[in-house]
């Protein structure tokens, strides 16, 4: 019943965020452009940005959009302009595929080195019941021990 | 069994460690440093009148003025380079505007604005900026008939009495 409520709620969100993630794909404004492209003389993303560049990149995406290209168009466009640099994250192929999987494979990595140490750990704090330390007394302990326990000997 | 872990993780911590360096090697070797000499480079002509190869201009002193539209600098300059080609340009100096980090458009408007008759090639991305050691523009950079850099070179927007004087020591050598 759990499963079916999130199930439920996961369908709910998608329908929701699809439309509106299409609509923006195809009629993209410049507000939603402007952190996904970079200012190249700034370093910054575009919209942290307002130098000659950035005004004169602002400028040809408004062009852009007024002659009605949806967003992946402007950003190749951006890109033929003026090169790959301008992407704020990288495209996802080729050698730029590993800035996308390398924190992914890095976090699944910690994870499992995590979930082992935690294994490990528990395993070593609980031994199995009634069990004794098995390491051997110094002979002086033990002959101690045994004087001690002969005195309640009856 | 524990011990066989451990060296395991050792083993990819070093291979990893190893990679990276590798990385910073390669980036070094083929990275973005300045070159001792002027990087060749074969670019398409903003008017669509064919590339231009930098070797092919060998035996020529050569101007490359780094440039983009936005940059004011830039069209301050572009008059007074433009008298200096008309001067120069029957005696074996080329002066070619490198167009960077610009829209095409806007760089043939400029073009057009400032009536600029010598070539401009256009550089799409960086890979020209760290072998000319460009950190901005206006760049010019000065090349003598062998190849080389010429002793003056300019960052920022050039005055044309300072780029004559340049081009005729480029000459001379």
């Amino acid at each position: 019943m759990r499963a079916l409520a999130s199930l439920l709620a996961v369908t709910a969100l998608a329908a929701v965020a699809a439309p509106a993630a299409l609509a923006s794909e195809q009629h993209p404004t410049l507000a939603e452009i402007e952190p996904e492209v970079m200012c190249l003389v700034c370093k910054t993303t575009l919209d942290q940005s307002d130098s000659a560049f950035a005004n004169q990149e602002r400028t040809l995406i408004r062009r852009l959009i007024d002659r009605g290209y949806t967003k992946s168009q402007i950003k190749k466009k951006l890109v033929a302009e003026y090169g790959p640099e301008i992407l704020a994250a990288p495209p996802d192929n080729g050698f730029n595929i590993l800035a996308w999987w390398l924190p992914i494979a890095g976090i699944l990595a910690g994870g499992v080195a995590l979930g082992w140490l935690a294994w490990r750990w528990s395993r070593g704090r609980r031994g199995p019941p009634g069990e004794l330390p098995s390491a051997p007394l110094e002979p002086d302990v033990e002959q101690q021990l045994d004087r001690e326990l002969a005195r309640f000997d009856v | 069994m524990s011990g066989r872990l451990k060296l395991t993780g050792q083993v990819v911590a070093l291979t990893l460690v190893a990679g990276l360096l590798g990385l910073l090697i390669w980036k070094v070797v083929h990275g973005s440093g300045t070159t001792a000499q002027p990087k060749n480079f074969d670019l398409e002509r903003i008017d669509g009148r064919g590339k231009i190869e930098l070797a092919s201009l060998k035996g020529k002193v050569v101007v490359l003025n780094f440039m983009a539209s936005w940059c004011v600098p830039c069209g301050q300059e572009a008059p007074g380079i433009e008298r200096l080609w008309q001067q120069y340009r029957s005696k074996d100096v080329v002066i070619l505007g490198v167009d960077t980090a610009d829209a095409s458009e806007d760089a043939r408007a400029f073009i057009r604005k400032h009536k600029l008759t010598y070539p401009v090639v256009r550089s799409v991305g960086y890979s020209l900026w760290g072998p000319y050691g460009l950190t901005g523009v206006p760049e010019t950079r000065v090349i003598d008939r062998n190849g080389d850099y010429a002793k003056t070179q300019f960052h920022g927007a050039v005055s044309g009495p300072d780029l004559k004087a340049a081009i005729d020591q480029a000459l001379r050598s």
